[in-house]
């Protein structure tokens, strides 16, 4: 029975959008306060909206990427072999283990194939160094993702990365991300495909 | 957040498990005396096991072990060879990260579940305030993007264990975002885990909108750490990337966001992006599967699983001679919407080499393709084509004349 009447509501929704914006109907929960969503709010669009106050340059980020470890699982050169994604191209160490699709150790380096520098940040932000997440400020994310973007032919050795930058750099790939279609309840994924 | 390291332990390095338990069961018909299980009756008592009998176990994928020199688990696969009906059991549903994550150790009574972004009224829930709302329970598969036949593997475990299927019970997504107020201009979420690398997604509003559920159980008890406890968005039919474990955050947003996760999935080419998000109908015989032994010429049950991402499925059909001509096959339970359906055919060998394959078609007519036909789609020699999207093509399986079980990719 429940899950008709939602069915209901849904179709109701789906045909009158505005509709989704009614009063609360259970009261259940509370509001955040300002500061909570700024503490959990980590990510970060390709437009850089979210991106906050700080700054860093190539050279620093050299001297984090060996003083943060990040060295020691992806290596001095930016490929270590073993399931620490190459960081670096053509650092690429003989690799001794095969993986799966998006697979780690290939061409596809980060700061390559990504179509915004704004996800590198992201990444780092929320997920590196491994095993000690979140603990980098944000002038240190800033240096890293410089570093590995100069690295990688993207920018120049003394480009200041910040919130206005960092999102206006072009990156190679930067139309290589076709966004699916509209995704519509009860229709086939592609037309004509098989 | 602490994360803990998954036991190091034996995993079961051929899939034979079941030829194995059919092959001994001749012997010990009935008038056995009972052994003593391993566990003490009391422990058995508080949660029982199965019995020391039956050894069905889940397996590494063979490309990436787990756990990986971090302690990171990649990719564990259901052993599918070995499943009856379409519910998984928890401690064999598949489990799959992106790029090898840890299993955190979250305390369910400091779990929260944040709802901002472009909402008139931002939310925070405990786990508490989710379950005094309305539930819903509905059983799912997840099949994660990474389950791809090929010719190297050897069973239905290693071409198909990425999928699994659970009935999973919690609070539509649709009522969380109605309690927020979502705003006109918004047209896409960003759901986010609290595991150690916080893995998020992009998923489209409409879809948010229609089926997704924020879940707290997974047949009938609280969802398992590996699979996301205390809590999992549901977005059924859609890859697994989407179904966010350890679920603590959802962004209201106005445009596709480019999440780390998302990145993984690019393609340039809009065809080949269409194929993505949802699954489209894919089957197969899990018996008799690679690996398995017939006994003779004679009767046999061939069974398998069916599913798709766009809704319920209609019908399967089965052929025993290598796709020349097909049997309509029996579905065996019921065919719920995004969820595996069991089908089931008698089936009479004559002892000759042959190859069997199922196909089926879902609610919208949809038809699981060959892999000839994918290749004819994207013009591409049949053994180099790479389907775009989940793989979803009719597998072969090989009967040789001595009653063994091959992939027929090989
Ligand atoms: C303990 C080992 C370890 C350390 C230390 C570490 N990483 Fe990583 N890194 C990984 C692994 C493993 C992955 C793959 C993602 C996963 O499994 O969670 C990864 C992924 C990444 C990625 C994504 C690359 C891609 O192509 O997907 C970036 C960027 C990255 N790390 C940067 C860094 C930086 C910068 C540091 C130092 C601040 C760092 N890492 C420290 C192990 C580590």
């Amino acid at each position: 029975m429940a899950w008709r009447r939602l069915l209901l509501v849904a179709s109701i929704l789906g045909i009158c959008q505005t509709a989704w914006s009614q009063s609360p109907t259970f009261g259940v929960g509370r509001a955040p306060t300002a500061e909570e969503i700024r503490a959990w709010d980590i990510a970060i669009s390709p437009t850089g909206k979210e991106l906050p106050p700080g700054q860093g340059t190539a050279k620093e980020g050299a001297a984090l990427y060996v003083r943060k470890a990040c060295a020691a699982c992806h290596g001095v050169k930016g490929s270590s072999g073993g399931h620490a994604p190459t960081l670096i191209k053509g650092s690429e160490v003989p690799n001794t283990v095969p993986c799966l699709s998006p697979c780690v150790n290939d061409s596809n380096v980060m700061a390559i194939h990504s179509p915004y520098a704004t996800v590198i940040w992201d990444y780092i932000n929320r997920g590196m160094p491994l095993g000690k997440e979140g603990s980098l400020t944000p002038n240190e994310v800033y240096s890293l993702t410089a570093f590995l973007l100069f690295k990688n032919d993207v920018i120049k050795e003394d480009e200041v990365m910040d919130a206005q930058s960092l999102p206006k750099v072009k990156m190679p790939n930067r139309d290589g991300a076709a966004l699916p279609p509209e995704w519509k309840h009860g229709e086939p994924r592609l037309q004509g495909y098989p | 957040m602490n994360s803990k390291k998954p036991n190091r332990r034996g995993f079961l390095k051929g899939g034979a498990a079941l030829a194995g338990v059919a092959a001994g069961g001749a012997g010990l018909a009935s008038g056995q005396t009972a052994g003593t299980p391993a566990k003490k009756l009391d422990e058995l008592i508080a949660y029982g096991d199965r019995s020391r009998f039956v050894t069905s176990k889940r397996i590494p994928v063979a490309e990436r072990h787990s756990p990986d020199e971090f302690g990171l688990t990649f990719h564990v696969l259901t052993p599918l060879q070995d499943s009856h009906g379409i519910i998984t059991p928890s401690s064999l549903h598949y489990t799959a990260t992106h790029r090898g994550a840890f299993v955190p150790d979250i305390d369910p009574k400091e779990h929260r579940l944040m709802i901002h972004g472009m909402v008139d009224r931002p939310l925070i829930f405990t786990m508490d305030e989710l379950k005094r709302l309305p539930s819903v329970s509905r059983i799912h598969f997840i099949e994660c993007l990474g389950n791809r036949a090929r010719p190297t593997h050897k069973n239905v475990q290693e071409t198909h264990g990425l999928t699994s299927c659970a009935e999973w019970t919690g609070v539509p997504l649709s009522l969380l975002l109605k309690e927020a107020g979502v705003q006109s201009a918004a047209s896409w979420i960003v759901a986010e885990g609290a595991e150690e690398v916080k893995g998020n997604s992009s998923i489209p509003l409409a879809k948010a909108m229609d089926d997704c559920m924020v879940c707290y159980a997974q047949n009938g008890e609280p969802i398992r750490p590996q699979q996301g406890f205390p809590l999992r968005l549901m977005a059924p039919g859609f890859e697994g990337i989407y179904q966010i474990k350890y679920l603590r955050r959802i962004k209201v947003v106005d445009r596709f966001y480019m999440t780390y996760d998302d990145y993984g999935h690019i393609n340039p080419d809009p065809k080949a992006s269409a194929l993505t998000h949802q699954i489209g109908p894919k089957s197969v015989i899990t018996f008799p599967s690679g690996g398995h032994q017939l006994s003779g010429p004679g009767i046999y049950q061939i069974s398998g699983l069916a599913w798709s991402g766009a809704g319920a499925i209609r019908s399967v059909e089965v052929s025993t001679d290598g796709g020349q001509s097909w049997k309509k096959a029996e579905l065996q339970s019921p065919a719920y919407r995004m969820a595996h359906a069991r089908f089931g055919l008698g089936w009479k060998w004559d002892g000759k080499e042959c190859v069997l394959m199922s196909r089926c078609t879902d609610e919208l007519g949809t038809v699981q393709p060959t892999r000839a036909e994918v290749a004819k789609f994207w013009n591409e020699p049949v053994d180099k084509v790479r389907v775009r999207g989940a793989d979803n093509t009719v597998q072969p399986w090989r009967i040789s004349s001595d009653g063994s079980v091959h992939n027929g990719m090989a």
